[in-house]
């Protein structure tokens, strides 16, 4: 590694010889020189090597070359340029690129290699992936290594580029419940993911507020317990369209469906389903958590996660489990019963991890894997050895970095968002904090570091919706992707701030 | 200035009135059930009785007795607006449609009383007072001057709102209304960052719904001289950010006649003499050279020693008081750094002249009263931010003293008032200072007129202005940082002083911002919720 470092260093003080050179994020080895070339918009394609997995008819791919070929030269039609009858030796025309696996029309998964190799040198312009979600990430490289001169011309330089991130698990959290999200914007939002490779996008579906996931077992749900049945809904043909359109850019769709808390939404449709609480001897019209203790509540989950199930093509579903407040169990005499009957004195906990558990047998029955917030971890839940748990919170129990301590001590796997809370906003730059963290600056050996599989950018919705959400995530989730991404040595702010404020205008253009 | 109206205390009812309204909608309805008045009316008087719109039997006219007619384009273009907003809310598909309508309320009739003022530019003295009486087949509004009418349209077009089976709906009402302060503004900065034009005319927009009435044009700073000067065409040329990032003067006359249909003032600032580093760009020897750094280069403040400075400062300002024709301009005068000064033999040569000894202060008074004294030749008041009055400079009578410090406000207002100047307040208003959560709670909860000081000190408090300065904002964040955060500051500054119920406020805000997003403004959330329509 010590020798990586010099190198980058090097790298980043001629780094800004040309406008070149301003990616985000940054690669993890690239070797870039003054020397460039010029590329026509009228003849430059992008073109299958011979032996590539991927040929013609790759969606994946065939879509992608003409969403870059639009962000590289607008959707206008270029002239031909006028015959000179001079040559130019040092026009690229195409960029060649050559797949390894074949495999087009999967999903990405966890275990999805990213790797890719881009050379653009007097012999090749060639792309180099061992698979299409690696050629995926090539290509938006690619797309922000060519820059314009202040005449029009296209160029890019001479340039030698080796990539892979640093963790597999990128994600952006968008919270669809506090305020719904029209589909453009999440769609955009997927765009603009994937010009920063993010690779996760982490839909926290419904919660208290609202309930826009349309259920086709439970229409009642949605009809219920959304804001507005007619128009605030994701239907099953815009979820299908989003996992579809995240395919497309090698996004993973991660969906939530965060319980026993934060379903008050849940209860409009499902009666019975959430515990009514008590004032006194008298139920006083309110409602809290799932109720853990009746059989009824996990045969609906049984069938609703069934239908999860089969929506959301994912390996691993999200179950939340965070921030279950004990008041309205404590109030209610029927859940006290059932504490005495199994024998958990007054410790709530242990009625949460019951839930918990039975749920977790539901979702695993159906062959998922699952995330699930740190509380889980914290009370002690007993859960798969394959479990993901995610670290929210900063401060407590312990600080987040011994939290990822903790778990992977465990010997689970550990997503951090902890310092990544995007929804908490404040004067001045504060994407440097953002991107000063590192995620495996806690004690622990290399067994427990490699357990944490990445991270996540949180944008919770209470006081987000379309009105405000581009310019409250971006760029600010790009000092998160490229912690995520590039390697623990890229952590200078001053040479960050300069990307940063470039793609920024990359993106707005 | 204008004496302001004596309020009798009527609002309570009226509160229990609209919360009665509100109450009545149900807790799953969305917030645009019922009217929301956002800032809220001096006297509002609602009867229970609903009367119905239709888009195709109603509309705006001028009164036939009114003093303006159909050639007053200011009116004419407002009715349209009006009749747009006012019916441009969604569709309600999902719920059968009422067969027929019956248009209860065919007609708004508009009567100018006094002249009407319909050619002229708003100012601090213009009267924005009007009547509404909303009845059955026709309603009124009434008004001294044409900037009342403005803000009558205003509040009846959010009056109008969409019952759940999507009618158009009012309730027969009678509305009295004034505003507190002469002086309610909004302050851009277009240095920092350029805003496009469409984003300064947006923001005038917003401002209308809101009832402010002076947009506060911070034009030029040290990053950039964006204001295209006809005088000194190289002050935009070389200190601009870019050919394409500056104002021309159409453009500068296009913003002036949108704010003038909307009735908002334009008041420009120039700030001198610190943050102008972007004007020694294009000026030779405006700015004072530094001495003893490494870098010979730099530059610090305008050159307060040179004759040459006050006669550019002449044409400069007299170009910018024809182009401008609000009877105010903003000088600035903040944030003076005088380390340059000091640093430079020539300002210290000069010091000694004057006998100014080693007291830097002295040197800005200087400066300061000498640019005074240009604009009051050219028959324009002048504003200043507080650093000129703290600093004692002699100010001519009724130059205005903008206050931004944020310790003590209230001292610097007894101050400025003791002294007998009139004031802007600003200082809890910085919105361009985010955090998170409701944090318009804080700018709502301010009292302008809570400091120490007789009646007539109080009296010298203009208003106040929401500042949206441009160190972190561009045209990509500007809507929602500003609305609906400034509306708080909006009704602080238009309605009652006792009109403070957190509770009422967080309603009517709530259903204030989805109208705003309805009419195209993006507009943040104040917390979790909805609006029935999306942003365009």
């Amino acid at each position: 590694m010590a020798g990586a470092k010099l190198w980058l260093l090097l790298l980043l003080a001629g780094a800004f010889a040309g406008p070149a050179a301003a990616l985000w994020p940054w690669p993890q080895y690239i070797q870039t020189s003054d020397w460039h070339y010029t590329i026509s918009p009228h003849s430059f394609q992008f073109k299958y090597h011979v032996r590539s997995a991927a040929q013609s008819g790759c969606s994946v791919l065939d879509e992608a070359f003409q969403r870059y070929r639009d962000l590289l030269f607008g959707a206008e039609s270029w002239q031909r340029p006028a015959l000179t009858g001079e040559q130019h030796t040092s026009e690229k025309d195409s960029l060649v690129i050559l797949v390894v696996t074949p495999g087009c029309d999967q999903l990405p998964s966890l275990e999805s290699v990213e790797n890719y190799t881009l050379t653009i040198n007097n012999e090749q312009c060639f792309l180099l992936s061992e698979t299409v979600w690696g050629a995926l990430r090539g290509l938006e490289t690619f797309s922000q290594l060519v820059w314009r001169s202040p005449e029009g011309t296209f160029f890019i330089n001479k340039t030698e580029i080796e990539d892979f991130p640093r963790f597999p698990h990128r994600g952006l959290l968008l919270d669809t419940s506090r305020h719904y999200l029209p589909l453009h914007s999440i769609l955009d939002t997927l765009d603009v993911m994937a010009y920063n490779k993010f690779n996760v996008f982490h839909w926290h579906l419904v919660d208290d507020s609202s309930f826009p996931y349309e259920s086709f077992t439970f229409p009642e749900l949605t009809r219920k317990g959304s804001y507005n049945p007619a128009t605030h809904i994701y239907t099953a043909q815009d979820v299908k369209e989003v996992i579809e359109y995240a395919r497309l850019r090698g996004i993973r769709v991660l969906a939530e469906f965060d319980t026993p808390g934060h379903t008050l939404s849940w209860g409009r449709g499902v009666s019975g389903l959430l515990t009514p609480c008590y004032s006194g001897s008298q139920p006083s019209g309110t409602f809290g958590p799932v109720n853990p203790i009746l059989n009824s509540t996990y045969e609906f989950m049984n069938t609703f996660f069934l239908e999860v199930n089969s929506v959301f093509p994912d390996f691993y579903l999200h179950l939340g489990g965070d921030e279950v407040d004990f008041a309205c169990w404590k109030s209610n005499p029927d859940v006290q019963a059932f504490m005495k009957k199994k024998g958990f004195g007054n410790d709530f906990k242990q009625l949460e991890s019951f839930y918990i558990q039975t749920l977790l047998d539901i979702v695993s029955a159906y062959g998922k894997g699952y995330v699930v917030w740190q509380e889980v971890f914290d009370n002690k839940v007993k859960v798969l050895p394959d479990t993901i748990i995610q670290v929210w919170r900063e401060e407590v129990p312990v600080s987040y970095l011994k939290e990822l301590a903790l778990i992977t001590e465990a010997g689970f796997r550990a997503l951090l968002s902890a310092p990544w809370y995007l929804n908490r906003i404040s004067y001045g730059p504060d994407w440097e904090d953002f991107y000063r963290v590192d995620p495996l600056s806690f004690e622990g050996g290399p067994e427990q570091k490699a357990l944490v599989i990445g991270g996540e950018a949180c944008m919770w919705g209470e006081y987000v919706d379309s009105t405000n959400l581009v310019p409250r995530l971006w760029p600010r989730a790009g000092a998160v992707a490229e912690r995520l991404w590039s390697n623990k040595v890229v952590t200078d702010p001053d040479f960050a701030f300069k990307r940063l404020a470039h793609f920024r205008c990359e993106l707005l253009r | 200035m204008e004496p302001r109206a004596l309020r009798p205390p009527r609002l309570p009812g009226l509160l229990a009135a609209l919360a009665l309204l509100l109450a009545a909608q149900g807790p799953r309805a969305s917030a645009a059930r019922g009217p929301a008045l956002w800032p809220l009316p001096l006297s509002v008087q609602t009867a229970p009785r609903v009367l119905h719109l239709s888009p195709d039997a109603f509309h705006i006219a001028n009164d036939p007795l009114s003093q303006a007619g159909a050639s007053c384009t200011l009116l004419q273009e407002a009715f349209r607006r009006y009749q747009n907003y006012i019916f441009g809310g969604p569709v309600l598909k999902h719920l059968p449609a009422k067969s027929r309508v019956k248009a209860d309320v065919q007609q708004l009739l508009v009567s100018v009383v006094l002249d009407s003022e319909c050619e002229m530019y708003p100012s601090i003295t213009s009267d924005e007072s009007y009547s509404l009486v909303v009845k059955e087949p026709v309603a009124f509004l009434k008004a001294n001057r044409v900037w009342g009418v403005l803000r009558g349209l205003e509040t009846f077009s959010q009056l109008v709102y969409q019952d759940t089976y999507g009618t158009y709906t009012v309730n027969e009402s009678t509305i009295t209304d004034s505003p507190r302060f002469p002086h309610r503004g909004i302050l851009i900065d277009t240095a920092r960052h350029f805003l496009p034009v469409k984003s300064i005319l947006k923001t005038l927009d917003a401002m209308a719904f809101n009832k402010f009435n002076v947009l506060h044009w911070h034009i030029v700073d040290d990053q950039s001289f964006p204001y295209q000067s006809t005088t000194f065409p190289e002050l935009s040329n070389k200190g601009s950010y870019s050919k394409s990032h500056v104002y021309t003067p159409n453009e500068v006359r296009s913003v002036i006649e949108y704010a003038r249909l909307r009735g908002i003032r334009i008041i420009p600032e120039f700030d001198s003499p610190g943050h102008t580093q972007s004007w020694g760009k294009g000026q030779e020897n405006l700015l004072t050279p530094c001495y003893g750094g490494h870098q010979p280069e730099i530059s610090g403040p305008i050159n307060p020693t040179l004759n040459t400075t006050y006669s550019f400062l002449c044409k400069l300002f007299k170009e910018i008081s024809w182009v401008f024709p609000d009877q105010f301009i903003h000088l600035g005068g903040d944030e003076v750094e005088f380390e340059c000064w000091e640093s430079n033999p020539n300002i210290q040569k000069f010091m000694k002249q004057k006998g100014f000894g080693t007291d830097f202060r002295q040197l800005e008074s200087f400066y300061m009263q000498k640019l005074l004294n240009i604009i009051s030749t050219l028959k324009k008041g002048s504003i200043v931010w507080q650093e000129v009055f703290d600093n004692h400079v002699k100010l001519q009578q009724g130059t205005v003293v903008q206050v931004w410090k944020e310790e003590m406000y209230t001292n610097d207002l007894s101050a400025v008032t003791a002294a007998g100047f009139p004031v802007i307040l600003s200082a809890p208003w910085y919105l361009d200072r985010i955090s998170y959560g409701q944090d318009w709670r804080i700018y709502y909860a301010v009292e302008p007129l809570d400091f120490s000081g007789t009646q007539e000190q109080k009296k010298l408090v203009l208003g106040g202005e929401a500042c949206l300065w441009g160190e972190y904002v561009d045209s990509t964040n500007l809507s929602p940082r500003l609305w609906p955060r400034a509306s708080a500051i909006g009704e602080r500054l238009w309605s009652g002083k006792e009109v403070r119920s957190l509770d009422d406020a967080y309603k009517r805000l709530t259903a204030h911002r989805c109208r705003m997003v309805r009419r195209g403004i993006a507009a943040e959330p104040l917390f979790t919720g909805y609006c029935d329509n999306v942003l365009k």
